[in-house]
């Protein structure tokens, strides 16, 4: 679904992301941890087309189309969603009146009807139900005064929504007390899939408790230097990431 | 010190007009030395120029110019023509004036013995004689004010509105200012007077529109007195026509513990003088200064704001938000004065601006004038482009960018709308900040 080849990625001049390769298959769950600074948000805006980013080499494609000329709208009716690190307020533009928007516009382009105002609020009441999620959100503006657990919750519930084929969560639980945690792992659970691919970026281990991943990556100053499965999030967490870095030592005896 | 100016055209046909009107003996006779003092004041003030400090970004050069006189009486006007302006139903009363004239045909007004009064200034010098005389032009610094002093000296009619002690008036009263075609360019000097009585409430709505009117010029008044603990709305809609000049001035006179909002939009006019100044007279009095104005094309609007905290323990807040388009410019000039006796003053503005293009203009400017001690004011203005984390994160959702575009502009005039606590006032104005904003029709399919 998701091919990420060879991305090297500047921001302002400076090298960002130097040479990552990823692939993510349809039904995969994928982790990315990685120290601060080392490129993960770089990575997730590049994937949903956040302006900024100089792409020097290397491509990306995802359901075997080139992502990188889509414009961030088109991604996100094709299926890409991106839970921000740090969501935007936005005061005054009702949190209805987006959503309607979004999801009017993704249910188009996915050749489905477009809801009316009605049945975009029974499906909204619905969805922040089966979430456990206040539905006070709603009568308010887009994360305007939200805590950063909310803001966070906002971001499942808006997913849930949406309905992405990929998804990708930079840090959502970043912050997160345990029920929090819960909502947006439930929130992640529910919508797995065959269909569905998931890029989870986290610093922590807790986090993959309750969304057990197929593959654990380790980004370090702009590239992937290790893969495995859940175990490695463990070791990560017990050995830190310069541990990850070094290579292993029966690798380096082979070469 | 009056610095000896030459008298331009425009006055000189003022000067004119005045000795046509028999040196302003219309009305009652404790009127006329107030209109003849008012025209002296005007003469010798003569208009305003860009060396004037309260006029440093608005050139009145063209409306100096230009010969502007009242027009003839005749309108063929009917409720019809009307009907976008109108909230039929939902208006306790309604007093239109065409080109200046009441038109009772068009009018619903509200004439109770010893009640609520809603009708024309002309009526109610014979329906509340003393009430007019202890109120009008008491208000307004004419002295220092040329179109004010100007209105002054010409005041012939216009909306009377009284609440008296303890009423309640649930529904706005709606006064209409509508300028038609007229074979040569025309001049109107409307005068409001709004009294409201001790703990009396009301709504009154003042609205400027063109239904044919193309290059004219409105140069209106309104004094607001608010008894003691009356609550008052106040709305000023402006839809003049594009090559409209006017100036309006809404100056309130505040007793202890009243409460006043004088809401402004401004979406019309070529040239705009929109000023608002409360007096905060009377302790523990509060004040809600709130508008968006939101020019377009060569639309110049100038919002000039004199907040006078006159006694302790009085709160004002002023919020104006402004989006230009096209070549537009705007002003927003935020005074505010805190006299010696006026401790515990709690004084607030803000002023934000979205320029659309490049060549759209902002001028911003906050003065504070502080002579007591025991104070707090806060002032900030930005001027800006629309936040880009905001548009990408809309994007990011599916919404297309002139969407995105479209809800964060809607948004940034929907903080100032919200504070309009009259339903039909809002929903209207609302619909009509929605067609104003490029793509606004998408906005029409989210309510
Ligand atoms: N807009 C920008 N301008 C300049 N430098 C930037 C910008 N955005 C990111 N960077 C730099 O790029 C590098 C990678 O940042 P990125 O946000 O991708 O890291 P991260 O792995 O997500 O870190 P964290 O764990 O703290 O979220 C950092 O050194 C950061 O300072
Ligand atoms: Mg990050």
């Amino acid at each position: 679904m998701l091919e990420i080849k060879n991305l090297h990625v500047n921001v302002e001049g400076k090298k960002i992301l130097k040479g990552l390769n990823l692939t993510v298959n349809a039904g995969e769950v994928h982790s990315i941890m990685g120290p601060n600074g080392s490129g993960k948000s770089t990575l997730a805006s590049v994937l949903a087309g956040r302006g900024g980013y100089e792409i020097t080499d290397g491509e990306v494609l995802y359901k075997g189309r080139d992502l990188l000329e889509l414009e961030p709208e088109e991604r996100a009716c094709e299926g890409v969603f991106l839970a921000f690190q740090y969501p935007v307020e936005i005061p005054g533009v009702g949190s209805i009146q987006f959503l309607t928007a979004a999801l009017n516009a993704v249910r188009q382009h996915r050749g489905l009807e477009e809801l009316d105002a009605l049945d975009a609020l029974r499906l909204f009441k619905e969805k922040v139900k089966a979430l456990h999620v206040s539905d006070e959100l709603l009568g308010r503006s887009v994360n305007e005064g939200f805590s950063g657990g909310e803001k966070k919750k906002n971001e499942i519930f808006q997913m849930a929504v949406l309905e992405p084929t990929l998804a990708i969560l930079d840090e959502t639980d970043s912050g997160l007390d345990i029920d929090a945690l819960r909502v947006v792992a439930e929130g992640v659970n529910a919508l797995r899939s065959p269909e569905r691919g998931f890029l989870v970026i986290t610093h922590y281990q807790r986090l993959l408790n309750y969304i057990v991943p197929d593959f654990v990556h380790v980004l370090v100053d702009g590239r992937i230097v290790r893969s495995g499965d859940k175990k490695l999030a463990l070791h990560l967490e017990e050995y830190g990431y310069a541990w990850a870095g070094d290579r292993d030592p029966a690798e380096a005896a082979a070469s | 010190m009056v610095p000896k100016v030459e008298k331009s055209k425009a006055l000189e046909l003022y000067l004119e007009q005045f000795k046509r009107l028999e040196n302003g003996a219309g009305g009652p006779e404790w009127l006329r030395p107030v209109r003849q003092a008012a025209m002296a004041r005007s003469s010798e003030l003569g208009f305003p120029t860009v060396r004037d400090e309260d006029w440093k970004f608005t050139n009145l050069t063209p409306l100096s110019k230009k010969a502007f006189a009242p027009a003839a009486a005749e309108t063929k006007l009917s409720l019809d023509d009307l009907a976008g302006f109108v909230f039929r139903g939902q208006e306790s009363a309604r007093l239109v004036f065409v080109n200046g004239r009441y038109e009772p045909e068009l009018s619903d007004s509200c004439a109770q013995p010893g009640g609520v009064l809603a009708c024309s200034l002309r009526q109610s010098l014979e329906l509340q004689p003393e009430l007019v005389k202890l109120h009008l032009a008491k208000y307004l610094d004419y002295e220092h004010d040329f179109f004010g002093a100007l209105n002054t000296a010409f005041v012939e009619d216009g909306g009377f509105v009284y609440v008296p002690d303890r009423v309640v008036v649930e529904r706005p009263i709606h006064l209409i200012y509508v300028s038609t075609e007229t074979p040569s360019p025309a001049v109107t000097h409307p005068r409001n007077l709004i009294i409201v009585g001790e703990a009396g409430e009301g709504a009154v709505v003042e609205e400027y529109v063109s239904q044919g009117g193309e290059e004219y010029f409105t140069n209106a008044v309104t004094e607001i007195v608010a008894g003691p603990s009356a609550v008052l709305e106040h709305y000023r809609v402006q839809r003049e026509s594009r090559r409209a000049f006017n100036v309006g001035t809404v100056r309130v006179q505040q007793s202890r513990s009243s409460n006043v909002s004088c809401h402004g939009v401004h979406l019309g006019g070529g040239l705009v003088r929109n000023n608002v100044h409360p007096v905060l007279a009377g302790e523990g009095a509060e004040c809600l200064i709130n508008g968006v104005f939101l020019p377009a094309g060569k639309q110049h609007i100038d919002n000039f704001m004199r907040v006078e905290h006159a006694s302790p323990h009085c709160d004002s807040r002023q919020f104006y938000n402004g989006i230009l388009n096209d070549s537009a410019s705007g002003v927003f000039s935020g005074r505010i004065i805190v006299h010696k006796e006026a401790q515990k003053t709690d004084a607030k503005q803000t002023n934000r601006n979205l320029l659309l293009t490049d060549e759209a203009q902002m001028d911003s400017k906050p003065q504070l004038e502080i002579y007591a001690d025991d104070v707090k004011c806060t002032h900030g203005a930005t001027i800006g482009q629309l936040d880009d984390d905001a548009i990408f994160y809309l994007r990011a959702r599916g919404v297309p960018e002139d969407t995105a575009r479209t809800l964060l502009l809607f948004g940034f005039a929907a903080e100032n709308l919200e504070r309009m606590r009259q339903a039909p006032i809002r929903d209207y104005v609302e619909s009509l900040v929605t067609e104003w904003l490029p793509h606004g029709e998408v906005l029409k399919k989210l309510r």
